[in-house]
C-alpha cells in the first residue's frame, strides 16, 4: 500500500545478479534524495553550481560507501552480538559518521592543497548531511551486510550525486527564465526536484529486489 | 535569526517568532529532510512530529542548563549527542507502543537527530539563552516544522486515498474511493513526486503573502 511498507524485507542470496540489482535499486529507482528526501538541505543551498554540486556530489559517495562499510562491519560483528543494536545503533552511526569525516579532512590538507580546495571544503557539511546517516539506517532496516553493504552505501552516494549534478545543470539553464517571483530560489528548486522525482520512478519496475 | 547573548528574551515571544514568524520551512526550505517522505499518511506524520517536538524541546532545555560548563570546541558533538539520546527515547517509545507504524518510520525516527531545524536552533539559541526562553523557542520550532508537514501530510493522504488518519481506528473517509465513485485517487499524492509538488506550493503561497506585506521585500529575497 505505502511505498514505505517493503522497506522491512530482507535480502537473500548474494548472487551477481542480486549484487547489481542492489546498486542500481539504490542509485536510481529508489533514489535517497529524490525517493526518501534525504540530504535536501545540501541539494538545495549547494545545487547553483555544476562544479560546486560535482564536488559535493564526490565527497557524499566517498563518505557513504565508506562510513555504510565501517558501520555494518560493527552493527553485526558488535552490537547485534552484545544485543545493543536497539540502544546504541544511532549513536554509533553518528559518532563513526563525525570520526570518519574529521580524519578524511586532516588526510585530504596533508595528501593535497587542490584535492582538499576541491572536496575538503564540503566535507564540514557532510557530518549533518541525513543522507549519510541515512544510508547507515536503511542498510540496517533492510539488514544488508558484507559486499551488499557497501554496494548499498556506494549505490545511494551515486544516486545523490546524480540528483544534484543534473539539478545543478538544469538550475543554470534557469537563470535566464523568467520565474514568479514568490516561487524564486527554493520554491522553484522544489518544482524541478519533483519532475525528476517522477522521471526516477519512472524506472522503478526495471529493477526489483 | 541569531539573538543578542546580553538582551533577555521573552519566552512567549521566542515561541510564537520560531513558529510563525521566521519559521525556517518558509523561509529557506531547511529541515524537512527527515520527514517529508513519511508525510502521506497522516499518522505516521503526527508520531513524527511529536518526536521532533519532544527532541526539540528537551534538547534545547538540556543545552541551555549546561551551556556553561560546555567547552566551545565540542559542543557541537555535544550537541549532537543530546539529541540522539531524546531520540532514541521516541525510538524505543514507538516500538512499543505502535510496533506496526514504526517498522514503517524507524529510520526516519533516527533521522531527526541530523535535522537542521534542531540542531539549528540548539546553534542559535539555546546555547546562549535561558533555560525557560530556550524550552519556549524549542517548542515554537517544532510547531512551526509541524504545521507545514502536517498541511502537507492532509493534503496528500487526503487526494491520494480519500481519507484521514488511515491505518488507525479513528480513520475518516472523505472522498468514495469505490470503482463507480465520482471522485479518481491521485495516485501522484501517495508518491514521492506529490510531496515535492504540495511543499512547493506551499513555500510559493508563503512568499507571496511575505512579498505583499508592505516593505516586506528585501527582507522574503532569497
Amino acid at each position: 500500500m505505502s511505498p514505505l511498507a517493503e522497506m522491512g524485507s530482507p535480502v537473500s542470496g548474494t548472487g551477481g545478479m542480486m549484487l547489481l540489482a542492489v546498486l542500481l535499486s539504490a542509485a536510481l529507482t529508489e533514489n535517497i534524495l529524490l525517493t526518501r528526501f534525504l540530504g535536501m538541505c545540501p541539494f538545495l543551498s549547494v545545487s547553483r553550481e555544476l562544479k560546486s554540486a560535482f564536488g559535493m556530489g564526490l565527497a557524499v559517495v566517498f563518505v557513504t560507501t565508506c562510513t555504510c562499510a565501517i558501520n555494518s562491519l560493527l552493527y553485526w560483528t558488535v552490537l547485534v552480538p552484545l544485543g545493543l543494536h536497539v540502544s546504541l545503533q544511532l549513536i554509533l552511526f553518528i559518532v563513526v559518521i563525525a570520526a570518519f569525516v574529521q580524519l578524511m579532512e586532516m588526510v585530504i590538507e596533508r595528501i593535497s592543497v587542490t584535492l582538499y580546495f576541491s572536496l575538503g571544503i564540503f566535507l564540514p557539511l557532510i557530518t549533518v548531511n541525513c543522507a549519510i546517516l541515512g544510508t547507515s539506517l536503511f542498510m540496517v532496516n533492510r539488514g544488508f551486510r558484507g559486499l551488499s553493504a557497501v554496494l548499498f552505501g556506494f549505490g545511494s552516494g551515486l544516486g545523490w550525486m546524480i540528483a544534484i549534478v543534473l539539478m545543478a545543470g538544469i538550475r543554470q539553464r534557469l537563470k535566464g527564465a523568467k520565474v514568479p517571483a514568490a516561487l524564486e530560489g527554493p520554491g522553484i528548486a522544489l518544482v524541478i526536484a519533483g519532475i525528476m522525482a517522477l522521471a526516477f520512478i519512472g524506472l522503478s519496475n526495471m529493477v526489483k529486489i | 535569526m541569531a539573538q543578542q547573548p546580553q538582551k533577555p528574551v521573552r519566552p512567549f515571544g521566542a515561541l510564537l517568532q520560531q513558529a510563525w514568524g521566521e519559521n525556517p520551512v518558509f523561509r529557506q526550505v531547511l529541515g524537512i529532510c527527515s520527514a517529508l517522505a513519511v508525510t502521506n499518511l497522516v499518522f505516521n506524520t503526527a508520531l513524527m512530529c511529536l518526536g521532533l517536538i519532544w527532541a526539540t524541546t528537551m534538547s534545547s532545555l538540556t543545552v541551555s542548563l549546561i551551556r556553561n560548563v560546555t567547552p566551545r570546541r565540542v559542543r557541537i558533538m555535544v550537541s549532537v549527542l543530546i539529541i540522539a539520546v531524546y531520540v532514541i527515547v521516541v525510538d524505543i517509545c514507538f516500538r512499543v507502543l505502535f510496533p506496526e507504524v514504526h517498522r514503517d518510520i524507524a529510520a526516519y525516527v533516527g533521522l531527526i537527530v541530523t535535522n537542521c531545524i534542531v540542531l539549528g536552533r540548539l546553534e542559535a539559541f539555546a546555547s546562549r539563552n535561558r533555560p525557560l526562553a530556550s524550552v519556549c523557542d524549542g517548542l515554537g520550532a517544532g510547531l512551526g516544522y509541524s504545521l507545514i508537514l502536517m498541511a502537507v501530510a492532509i493534503v496528500r493522504e487526503l487526494l491520494g486515498f480519500g481519507t484521514l488518519l488511515r491505518g488507525t481506528p479513528w480513520k475518516l473517509t472523505l472522498l468514495p474511493t469505490g470503482p463507480e465513485s465520482w471522485w479518481r485517487p491521485w495516485t501522484i499524492m501517495i508518491t514521492p513526486p506529490g510531496a515535492f509538488f504540495v511543499l512547493a506550493i506551499i513555500v510559493w503561497a508563503a512568499r507571496a503573502a511575505a512579498l505583499r506585506r508592505p516593505g516586506a521585500s528585501q527582507e522574503a529575497a532569497p
